[in-house]
């Protein structure tokens, strides 16, 4: 059975010559959520936007359940493909309604199955539709435009979520809640998700399989529960950076502790 | 006063709409002209400049000049309304075509981003997107054109186009200063009311970004 995305020893070079991405193979199962982890400018991103084609790689291939993404009428590819962006990218003129069913506008369906549809998204990303459907980006807190877009990328089925730094902008506390709603949709829609972070923690969290990518080149790809029991020195020294602060406050206990 | 209004009423009534009628068609022109060459310019912009250079250059000739230039010309100098209209057009088109490109140039890149990854078609991209953020802008040029437009037009009358200008010209002809209140007063009236009504619309569509501050 072919992956549901693949991407076959793909390479993006830039002009002046230099590898963005250098031979990059990888297999996504239907279903799994891969987690594309590493330092800004290792690729991460240039490599999710190989998938719907916003780049075209310089070599090799991205295959979607087995067809090379090239041969696909491009619309259809991008309108089959969930995405979502850090910054959501939500229409500053829309409501939240529009903003989710524009997917569905765009492929021309009826407002009232547009609407239904949108209520429903709403209500899966935890917002209440009724209190929210008609208010604007920026009537919304950072956490709330995150679930509209979240909603908007689910609004077709896609079977494919590509989701670039979802969460990078939001605070901690609400970040996690986001992540718990993911992973819980996730688990009921079975889709299949490329998940690009620089956020260890996320990876471990959310995806079934972490890549690690350096300098544009895969450095290892392992499923979740091996990762962190690797001894390869990128994913050592990753993992200290992540613990840094734990491990200097249980290092240093401060003497005058309150509770005592 | 009363005695002059039931003279020259009719008239005024008669030059304002005629002075409503060019500006309106120099308007309808040069929106159709200047926002698809704007909108053209977005996805050229090696052509920006120039395009622009040119529309700028025309802003620059005097309008008793532009109306000069053009009475010699075949078609046109048949009829003043013609030579008019075109010359209005003219001066119309910057405000616009720069509104235009800028208001579009000025979109969140990532909204862009975000259309075209989502699968919006160029058409829908330019039409559900692009054209609605980029309206205030549109209409804020559509305003200053208007306004220059209504004042040029009264020196149309001096190639015969009518207009209110034809009320100041004959009043200065005659030194008649209510004869020229007569054309400048409803000429101004003319230009604020526009002004007003376009900064309405422009008002109107003003979009707030996600984060709530406003370009």
């Amino acid at each position: 059975m072919s992956a549901a995305l693949e991407f076959r020893n793909v390479s993006v070079a830039v002009a002046t010559g230099r590898l963005l991405l250098n031979d990059v193979s990888l297999a996504l199962e239907e279903g799994t959520v891969t987690a594309i982890l590493g330092r800004s400018g290792s690729g991460k991103t240039t490599l999710l936007r190989t998938a719907n084609r916003m780049i075209d790689p310089t070599g090799g291939g991205v295959l979607v359940a087995g067809a090379n993404i090239q041969e696909l009428a491009l619309v259809d590819l991008r309108r089959k493909m969930g995405y979502v962006i850090q910054e959501t990218g939500l229409f500053p003129h829309f409501n939240v309604e529009r903003n989710v069913g524009i997917v569905l506008e765009a492929e021309s369906q009826p407002r009232p199955q547009r609407i239904q549809r949108s209520d429903e998204l709403l209500q899966m990303v935890g917002l209440d539709a009724a209190a929210f459907s008609d208010r604007y980006p920026h009537q919304l807190s950072g956490g709330q435009r995150q679930r509209v877009g979240l909603a908007r990328a689910l609004a077709a089925e896609p079977k494919i979520l590509l989701m670039d730094e979802p969460f990078g902008a939001l605070d901690p506390v609400t970040r996690a809640e986001m992540q718990d709603m993911l992973r819980d949709l996730l688990k009921r829609l079975r889709t299949t998700v490329l998940l690009v972070t620089h956020d260890l923690d996320e990876a471990l969290y959310l995806a079934d399989r972490i890549v690690l990518l350096g300098e544009g080149r895969v450095i290892a790809n392992l499923a979740r529960d091996k990762f962190l029991q690797s001894d390869l020195p990128e994913i050592v020294a990753y993992a200290r950076a992540f613990r840094r602060g734990q491990s200097a406050a249980l290092a240093n206990p401060i003497a005058t502790d309150g509770h005592r | 006063m009363s005695s002059f209004l039931s003279q020259y009423g009719g008239e005024i009534a008669t030059l304002t709409l005629e002075h409503l009628w060019l500006t309106g068609a120099a308007m309808l022109f040069a929106t159709l002209i200047a926002v698809p060459t704007g909108i053209w310019l977005t996805r050229s912009p090696r052509w920006a400049k120039p395009v622009i250079g040119v529309a700028n250059v025309l802003q620059t000739i005097p309008s008793l000049a532009m109306f000069g230039f053009l009475l010699p010309l075949p078609w046109l100098g048949e009829r003043a309304a013609r030579i008019a209209i075109v010359a209005l057009t003219a001066y119309a088109l910057l405000p616009i075509l720069r509104n235009t490109y800028a208001g579009i140039r000025g979109i969140d890149p990532t909204l862009n981003e975000v259309a075209r990854a989502i699968g919006l078609t160029d058409a829908q991209r330019l039409f559900k997107i692009e054209l609605p953020l980029a309206a205030s802008f549109i209409f804020a040029g559509l305003r200053t054109a208007t306004v220059t437009c209504i004042g040029i037009a009264t020196i149309a009358a001096a190639v015969g186009a009518g207009g209110l200008g034809e009320l100041i010209f004959r009043g200065v002809a005659s030194i008649d200063n209510r004869l020229v209140m007569a054309g400048a007063i409803p000429a101004a009236l003319l230009a604020l009311a526009a002004d007003a009504a376009l900064g309405l619309l422009e008002r109107r569509f003003k979009i707030p970004n996600a984060d709530g501050s406003v370009r």
